[in-house]
């Protein structure tokens, strides 16, 4: 423990910096159902998310591209492995979960469940940084609405163009 | 930096406007254009230091250190002088101007109208009647384009911009074009972060009608050659607007020496509030400019079927105006000039040049823009740290980057880059605190490596 580094060595877990340099499921998935695009325009930020479900509409394959802050390349990398096989209903509760995680100043007893994705919770210490963490998990969403072809969802969702 | 005094050229201060009494030398700044003369001065008579103790909030302490804001691109801080004075405002004569017949009425109006002749001689302007009170850039850009390009631009004029244009700066240009059908033209942006000045005879042509260029970058620090710009706009014809959002605070600027057009500034990045900003538009120029907002302030008569309006000013400054911000933006002019531009500039360019000095021995580091003949304004890269994970760690040390596209992104893009962080320096700063921002800038390579 360093002290003087504070809330960053929470924001900044081993765990969260070995994902973000050695990124997991990390490519194109080829013959992918949905491709999704999440975009931050603040800060440049992409990730593009490959999904294939399995015949009762669960997450049966995925991977990503993209490049952006140790926070969202660690944030895919955490959420590709921990979502890989889970069905439609658990996809849905731990996005959830998850942002509540990474937004709730108060949540102390965050579901058991959400296993190694606990060490994103640092996170909601630091408001301006909760969209980086959200962009994968924004583009997941958008993947189980749509269930085949492309979209793009950014966290600035444009009202007018 | 290589700029030279022109031997034995002592000047008076009639261009530049300011009230010092001290002797100036012109020089003569490389790369500026052979026309454009600064000023300059032996710095070490500022007590920079003390300057200090009048900004309240330079002794906040962030994340249990002290605040070191190397963000003054996004807005500067305030001095004590330009608070007491709006505060002082609304204790002794808040009213609203130009209408009641009591006294409140009447000082508030004297006081709104004075900062006003006090812009007017800040920038060298030929008349108060020149200045236009509004929000600050975007909104004075935003009046050019909409109520100066929709009645005298039609389809197929061209609007020449530069690639390092500030959105603000690019935004209300394509809206006017999508709407007229006016076509955009780029000057390009070379490698060193400098305007590609060979490529200006074939861009531009007499079918452009406005050349609208920022001073001094946001990003890049890069200084624009503004006067040789203006000529050379002029000589086919072409309106010019200058964006000095980044030059006003920092240098000694002067709007009939540039030779521009229009002039768009904010008070909020030169110590006064925010909200209050300044269109300048040449007297013969912005005559002819309809009026662009309806309300009060702005008519001469109203029937219910018909108006007449004011002459410029008054015409753009439709509903009651920030008068307190006015009134403070002149408390700001008067601070400034108590320090003297030509120091603050002298000052800046030291403080840039023991950063980009001391930013070279930090391997892994990239610093974009121009090498030399820059303003205080330095975007860089780190290969370890994204530029936003590098803000987020530098902040729990107390010290305020900016992290992101600077509201650049076609910049960014040109470049290579999905944003930067960047240091932004004025007058207050100091080299102890740019050592400081070295010492965590290495914390930082060794934390994310």
């Amino acid at each position: 423990m360093n002290p003087e580094l504070g809330d960053l060595e929470e924001l900044y877990q081993e765990v969260i910096l070995d994902h973000s340099r050695r990124p997991r499921n990390f490519g194109e998935l080829a013959d992918a159902a949905v491709r999704v695009h999440g975009d931050n325009p603040a800060c440049g930020d992409e990730i593009h998310l490959g999904v294939k479900f399995d015949g009762d509409g669960g997450l049966q394959e995925i991977k990503f591209t993209g490049h952006g802050c140790a926070i969202s390349q660690a944030s895919a990398s955490l959420m590709t492995t921990k979502l890989k096989g889970k069905s439609r209903d658990e996809v849905e509760e731990m996005l959830r979960a998850f942002h509540d995680l990474v937004t709730t100043e108060t949540n102390n007893d965050a579901p058991k469940k959400l296993g190694d994705l606990l060490v994103m919770r640092g996170v909601r210490k630091f408001p301006q940084r909760v969209k980086c963490a959200m962009l994968p998990w924004r583009a997941v969403g958008q993947a189980l609405r749509q269930s085949e072809g492309e979209a793009t969802v950014s966290t600035e969702e444009p009202e007018f163009a | 930096m290589g700029a030279r005094p022109v031997e034995g050229l002592i000047v008076d201060h009639k261009s530049c406007g300011c009230r010092s009494s001290r002797l100036r030398i012109k020089w003569r700044e490389p790369g500026l254009g052979a026309d454009y003369l600064m000023h300059k001065v032996a710095t070490s008579r500022v007590d920079w230091s003390a300057l200090r103790a009048d900004f309240p909030i330079l002794r906040e302490r962030v994340n249990g250190h002290p605040l070191i804001y190397f963000d003054n691109a996004a807005t500067s801080q305030k001095p004590r002088a330009v608070l007491d004075v709006v505060r002082s405002y609304y204790e002794h004569e808040n009213a609203n101007v130009h209408r009641g017949l009591h006294a409140l009425s009447a000082r508030a109006t004297e006081h709104y109208e004075k900062s006003r002749q006090r812009v007017a001689d800040f920038i060298g302007a030929a008349s108060a009647d020149e200045i236009v009170f509004t929000r600050g850039t975007t909104e004075s850009i935003n009046l050019v384009a909409q109520a100066w390009g929709g009645k005298f631009l039609r389809a197929g004029d061209v609007i020449l911009l530069t690639e390092m244009e500030h959105h603000s700066n690019l935004v209300p240009w394509q809206l006017l074009s999508e709407r007229i059908g006016a076509q955009l033209r780029f000057v390009p942006v070379r490698d060193d972060g400098t305007l590609a000045l060979e490529k200006l005879s074939s861009l531009l042509t007499p079918e452009v009608k406005m050349l609208a260029f920022t001073h001094v970058s946001n990003s890049l620090g890069t200084i624009n050659p503004v006067v040789d710009l203006c000529q050379k706009a002029r000589a086919v014809g072409a309106v010019t607007l200058v964006d000095a959002a980044q030059s006003i605070g920092h240098m000694p600027l002067n709007v009939q020496e540039l030779g521009c057009d229009f002039l768009a500034f904010s008070g909020h990045k030169m110590c006064a509030p925010t909200g209050i900003g300044v269109l300048y538009g040449r007297s013969e120029i912005v005559e002819s400019v309809p009026p662009w907002h309806g309300g009060g302030e702005m008519i001469v008569s109203v029937t219910l079927e018909k108006s007449s309006f004011k002459k410029p000013p008054h015409r753009f400054e439709a509903g009651t105006p920030n008068i307190a911000g006015a009134i403070g933006l002149a408390a700001a002019i008067d601070y400034i000039e108590g320090i003297g531009r030509a120091e603050i500039f002298q000052h800046d360019v030291d403080l840039a040049g023991y950063a980009l000095k001391r930013m070279a021995e930090l391997p892994g580091l990239r610093v974009l823009g121009p090498e030399r003949d820059r303003g205080g304004v330095i975007s860089f890269v780190m290969d370890a740290a994204h530029p936003h994970d590098l803000t987020t760690f530098a902040d729990q040390y107390g010290l305020a980057l900016r992290g992101g596209h600077h509201c650049n992104q076609p910049l960014m893009r040109r470049f290579g880059v999905p944003g930067t962080s960047r240091a932004s320096f004025y007058f207050y700063n100091t080299r102890e605190e740019i050592d400081r921002m070295i010492e965590i800038l290495e914390k930082t390579a060794r934390f994310f490596k």
